[in-house]
């Protein structure tokens, strides 16, 4: 059931044409020859850029990378990575005034854990994947090398690494850039947990080796004003695991892009993501898989709820399938939950499929109202059309945040979750409708 | 907390229903009478699309449904005036046909949740995870099964096992079986029946089992079989009406009409 008055896109299918348009927020890009010291695949030259050499008959042009902010030029917000992001509030950022502003660090390392610091001409640092937007490189640039969290081969950690982020409310732009290296068959969970008041742009590598698990989960529990941009790498070893929970509570605007690769065959991800917006919030979610070796699995769900007049989610999911990759299973699903009028949700999965010897391969996406079937079923039992809309919206939360695996932070996000549920406007005058 | 009369009666005077709106309004029901006391079991039985679920949904409260005329009252009070949740909290239970996934809700807080509701309390937790474990344990539902998600990824026959479950455990007044036996195996329909059955032989319970087959008659012994057709009650009788069905189907009661018997 949809309403007139609330605004619902769903663009299934975006064209590749459009998707992987050569040019696109790279208008000053540098000609497309590598470096001509480029070495191996692994081995990137900083300044130097991925961009592809002569586009194979019938495949997509590649995503435009590169370490030099200027190569994106300013985003206007025509470009088709930027047209859903509000300008003006990320505009701080964008803007990318140089500072020495640092978040408030709190961390909980374990033993096996190793908490350093490279600078920015660190090997390590010069082979982290590519910035893929303006403002990702702006942050590489600005962060001056990178803090490495390093776990050992074979550790198994007895609790997460949790890092506490906390702003402090200064008006200077903070920049970020983090590693997680994560040592052969470790098995790992780490937990970045952003609060406070800030404007800030942070990247985020997991490089997981051979056989690790590892489990990233990212909360954004922001105050109110916050601002917070980040591009997240996780870039999965033979036969390694790797789950990312992403949820997005806090903050005023919110924008996070993951990109997945694989460094050898039979690597498994799972994206997970929720997110919550009100009014005073944008949420902006932009994945990316990309499946060049054989025998790779990637699973994606992200789940939102909006409520109030101008709350706005974005959710982008693109996933491709190189001729290679031969063996690949991948599924994405994003769904939304508009619990007011005159909320936005944009959701625009992408599936580039370029050998026919899969698995499988799919997405679904679906933006609507509480489903009334669910709120009948759960009435006929006797409970409350309200305690009926929470059980559900509960229950549309649970399904993703009972995946991190860390008991207590799914009970703090449950109950932030709650508390804002409770502050929703007329969930009871809302009637039990069934189209 | 609703207190439980002696005996129960479920009574439906002309009962007319539409679904659809304005010029694409469509009756279903076309002056229903039936009354339904505790301790009886009622067959209602015929064939597709005369109208049986959409009389299940409109006595439990489905806003699809229109109710354009006619009563329906149980134990005198108004149900038709009393939202979804007032007509399970004052006796009524609908075991669907295709019950509904709620994701992220485990049957547990679903059944403690549904428990609470109806009897305006939180039931003690010791004696209520006994309740639950030994009827999970009489419907043969393995213990595992409380700690999924409501209805996601159940079987058909789980899900008609867990719409059982639900009515041994709220004990409700009345009780509609809408097509509880449609898509179960032999185990299934026998494992499920004993539930019915189990709920008959304890105490005042009426049921309205509602049923396009025979099939489930031979294990529920019914007092009264009524032939449903083009949104009324055609005829009615005992348990000899539902033999009779059985061997001739409904073809006499469906004149000019497409639908033929399958029964």
């Amino acid at each position: 059931m949809t309403d007139p008055n609330t605004d619902l896109t769903t663009q299934s299918s975006t064209l590749a044409s459009e998707l992987f348009a050569p040019g696109v927020g790279a208008q000053a890009g540098p000609p497309t020859t590598p470096a001509p010291d480029t070495g191996s695949a692994g081995d990137v030259t900083p300044g130097a850029h991925s961009h592809g050499g002569p586009t194979p008959t019938g495949s997509p042009a590649e995503r435009f990378t590169s370490t030099d902010p200027d190569a994106f030029g300013v985003p206007t917000g025509r470009e088709e990575t930027w047209r859903f992001t509000p300008m003006r509030r990320i505009r701080p950022l964008l803007d990318g005034a140089d500072s020495d502003a640092t978040l408030s660090w709190t961390t909980d390392l374990p033993e096996g854990v190793e908490l350093t610091r490279v600078d920015a001409g660190d090997p390590l640092v010069k082979g982290l994947p590519e910035p893929v937007d303006r403002l990702a490189a702006l942050t590489r640039q600005r962060a001056r090398g990178a803090d490495v969290v390093r776990i050992a081969g074979e550790a198994q950690l007895d609790r997460p690494v949790t890092l506490g982020l906390a702003g402090t409310g200064g008006e200077d732009v903070v920049w970020g850039q983090l590693v997680v290296e994560v040592g052969a068959f470790a098995k790992a969970t780490v937990v970045l947990d952003h609060t406070g008041l800030a404007t800030y742009s942070g990247g985020v590598t997991v490089i997981v080796g051979d056989g690790a698990q590892v489990t990233l989960v990212s909360v954004q529990d922001w105050a109110p004003g916050a601002v917070h941009g980040g591009q997240y790498d996780a870039v999965v070893g033979r036969d390694a695991s790797f789950t990312q929970v992403v949820a997005t509570l806090g903050g005023d605007l919110v924008r996070l892009v993951s990109n997945v690769q694989y460094a050898g065959p039979g690597g498994r991800a799972e994206l997970f993501g929720v997110y919550f917006s009100d009014e005073t919030q944008h949420q902006e979610h932009r994945l990316w898989v990309d499946h060049a070796v054989p025998n790779c699995v990637s699973n994606v769900l992200y789940k939102g709820a909006l409520q109030g007049e101008g709350a706005r989610t974005v959710w982008i999911g693109d996933v491709r399938i190189r001729p290679a990759a031969t063996g690949t299973e991948t599924y994405e699903l994003n769904r939304n939950l508009v619990l007011t009028d005159g909320a936005r949700a944009d959701s625009v999965p992408n599936l580039e499929i370029e050998t026919g010897e899969i698995v499988g391969a799919g997405h679904a996406s679906a933006t609507g109202r509480f489903d009334d079937e669910q709120l009948f079923y759960l009435c006929s039992r006797g409970i409350d059309a309200e305690t009926a809309r929470r059980l559900v919206v509960r229950g549309f939360f649970a399904d993703v945040v009972q995946r991190i695996g860390v008991d207590a932070l799914q009970d703090r996000l449950m109950s932030t979750i709650e508390a804002r549920l409770g502050a929703l406007p007329g969930l009871d005058e809302q009637p039990v409708e069934v189209s | 907390m609703r207190e439980r009369e002696e005996v129960s009666v479920l009574e439906i005077r002309d009962l007319h229903v539409t679904v659809g709106e304005g010029d694409d309004a469509k009756e279903i029901l076309r002056g229903v009478d039936l009354t339904v006391r505790s301790g009886e079991t009622h067959a209602i039985m015929g064939p597709n699309g005369s109208g049986k679920s959409t009389l299940a949904y409109s006595i439990a409260g489905h806003p699809k449904y229109t109710v354009t005329g006619g009563t329906v009252t149980l134990d005198g009070e108004d149900v038709l005036a009393m939202s979804v949740d007032e007509r399970a909290r004052a006796g009524l239970f609908l075991a669907m046909q295709y019950p509904v996934e709620v994701p992220g809700v485990s049957v547990s807080n679903f059944l403690r949740t549904a428990a609470t509701a109806i009897k305006g309390e939180a039931p003690k937790l010791r004696t209520w995870v006994k309740d639950v474990k030994s009827e999970m344990e009489l419907l043969e539902m393995d213990s595992a099964f409380a700690e999924r998600n409501v209805n996601e990824g159940f079987s058909g026959g789980e899900k008609k096992r867990h719409e059982i479950l639900q009515m041994r455990l709220l004990k409700p007044a009345i009780a509609i079986l809408d097509e509880t036996d449609s898509g179960l195996d032999v185990d299934a329909l026998r494992i499920v029946s004993e539930g019915v059955n189990r709920t008959r032989e304890e105490g005042e319970i009426g049921v309205l089992l509602i049923t396009h087959y025979t099939r489930i008659l031979r294990y529920i012994k019914p007092d009264f079989v009524h032939v449903f057709v083009a949104g009324k009650v055609v005829e009615e009788g005992g348990a000899e009406l539902a033999e009779k069905l059985e061997n001739e189907g409904y073809a006499a009661y469906v004149k000019g009409s497409k639908e033929t018997a399958t029964a």
